[in-house]
């Protein structure tokens, strides 16, 4: 069983502290939900947690590892997948950068080839956050964690897309952290909620 | 969308890229072929004077005319833009592989880059045709003062923008994640940043070739640049100055003009070649 660790973590933009003294922990085989006021710094902390933002104070840890180099096995996939994409690659060269899944995955994701040879402006949002979520299942990926993933698809989208990626995160054993506003959505995916204000000071 | 609509669309891009294509490759022809006339023309035969035909007006034997020394203002013209894009040519050189080494440096640490963005600044800051004097009396004037001037002078807007473009790339969250997703950052120099700089270096180049040759006939126009004997534009058309309120229009007309066609050309291929390297912006 592989084990995510937030211990004493702390961080601010400049002098505005946002996390203060945070503390969590979660397994491979949990799917949490985090909960908690807008601009009470859950983005912040998905960052953190997935060295997207490196000068924090703590420990961020994978049984007992901290992250330097190579692959990391916390990804995040983000709000906006247009940012985390370079708008002159083919969306094949984007989904290779991390690797390539075989068809049944494709399927499941409902991704289709001809999608391969466009950019990234010539697909939908929900079509790119599909490849966006594809991308983090990597086998070396070991925890998944979620910023509001789904906020800007229609419900039925929204059903389909959790549902694979939870079938996915499941059978691959990967641990997943799904941040959202929609307490309702939480409730049925998530195993147990956290709130923010709850694992920091 | 459809498979026909698809289609259709495909089509319409092949159609624009290639209509592009050829608007290019044109214009670069003419270009290519002005400055090798150059090598073909008897420059002996052109620049002495011949009194027989004096300050004749533009004819089909003399298409631009003939000076006060009988001289072929045709010739004279095509010389001159031969040399404004030897000039040109070399200046951006110079001033691609300064904007380069810059804009690279910059991306070091924070204090190299304020380094750099203080020297841009500062010969941003100087009036360009006073830096351009400047230098070219510091390199001791003439032929080989010249082009050290226009060539030392002209990288800073490519530099300002290479520095820039890295910088924005670099902060980019796509970047962070090929970090996350374990690329080296020499991979991530090669595939991420390398293809989006490179079509800003070539654009730049090309779009240096007008402000390059501007400036050297404006010096030369000044008194400033080529030595007088040299049958550059600028110099052409300070001479010509002096024959106009004589009525011969056609001694600055035709060199003038001639050389806002080549400054024109060098805008139509930069912005073509622009469109073709960066399909994004083609398609908007
Ligand atoms: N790059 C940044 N620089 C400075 N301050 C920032 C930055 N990003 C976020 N903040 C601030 O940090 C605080 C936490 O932001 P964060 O995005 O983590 O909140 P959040 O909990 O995700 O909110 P939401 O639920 O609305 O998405 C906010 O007050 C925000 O203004
Ligand atoms: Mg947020």
């Amino acid at each position: 069983m592989d084990t995510l660790k937030a211990e004493n973590v702390n961080f601010g933009y400049g002098s505005h502290q946002i996390l203060k003294n945070l503390n969590f922990e979660m397994n491979n085989n949990q799917v949490i939900g985090l909960f908690g006021d807008s601009g009470s710094g859950k983005s912040t902390l998905c960052k953190v947690l997935t060295g997207f933002i490196n000068d924090y104070e703590g420990n961020i840890t994978v049984n007992g590892q901290k992250h330097k180099g190579g692959y990391n096995p916390i990804q995040l996939i983000y709000q906006h997948p247009e940012k985390v994409m370079n708008p002159r690659w083919k969306m094949k060269d984007v989904l290779e950068e991390s690797w390539m899944p075989d068809d049944s995955l494709l399927d499941e994701f409902g991704i289709k080839r001809e999608w391969f040879g466009r950019y990234p402006s010539e697909l939908s949002g929900g079509e790119l956050q599909r490849f966006s979520i594809l991308r983090s299942l990597n086998p070396k990926t070991k925890f998944i964690i979620a910023d509001e993933i789904s906020t800007m698809l229609d419900a039925v989208t929204q059903v389909q897309i959790w549902e694979s990626l939870l079938t996915v995160a499941r059978k691959n054993e990967v641990g997943v952290l799904v941040v959202s506003h929609d307490k309702n959505l939480l409730n049925r995916i998530c195993d147990d909620i956290v709130y923010l204000a709850d694992i920091t000071d | 969308m459809t498979k026909t609509e698809e289609n259709k669309q495909g089509f319409l891009n092949l159609n624009l890229r290639t209509k592009t294509l050829l608007v290019t490759v044109i214009a670069l022809i003419i270009l290519v072929s002005v400055f090798l006339s150059n090598f073909l023309i008897d420059h002996q035969a052109v620049l002495t004077s011949n009194f027989y035909n004096i300050n004749q007006a533009p004819s089909f034997e003399h298409l631009f005319g003939t000076d006060w020394m009988g001289r072929d203002m045709f010739m004279r013209t095509l010389l001159g833009l031969g040399i404004s894009i030897g000039v040109g040519a070399f200046a951006s050189v110079i001033s691609t592989v300064v904007a380069i080494l810059l804009g690279v440096f910059s991306s070091v640490n924070t204090l190299v880059d304020e380094v750099v963005t203080a020297i841009i600044d500062l010969f941003g800051s100087i009036p360009h045709i006073l830096l351009i004097i400047l230098v070219s009396l510091a390199f001791g004037g003439g032929y080989y003062g010249v082009i050290m001037a226009v060539g030392l002078t002209h990288w800073t807007p490519l530099a300002r923008v290479l520095r820039a473009e890295i910088k924005k790339i670099n902060t980019s969250e796509y970047i962070k994640l090929s970090n996350e997703f374990g690329k080296s950052k020499l991979w991530i120099a090669k595939k991420h940043i390398f293809p989006l700089i490179i079509s800003q270096i070539i654009v730049g180049v090309i779009l240096m070739f007008p402000h390059a040759i501007m400036h050297e006939a404006s010096i030369s126009f000044l008194g400033f640049g080529l030595p007088a004997h040299e049958p550059a534009i600028g110099i052409i058309l300070a001479e010509s100055m002096k024959y106009l309120s004589m009525g011969y229009w056609w001694l600055a007309f035709y060199p003038g003009l001639s050389l806002l066609l080549l400054v024109l050309l060098f805008d139509l291929i930069g912005e073509n070649v622009h469109r073709l390297l960066d399909p994004q912006s083609a398609q908007e």
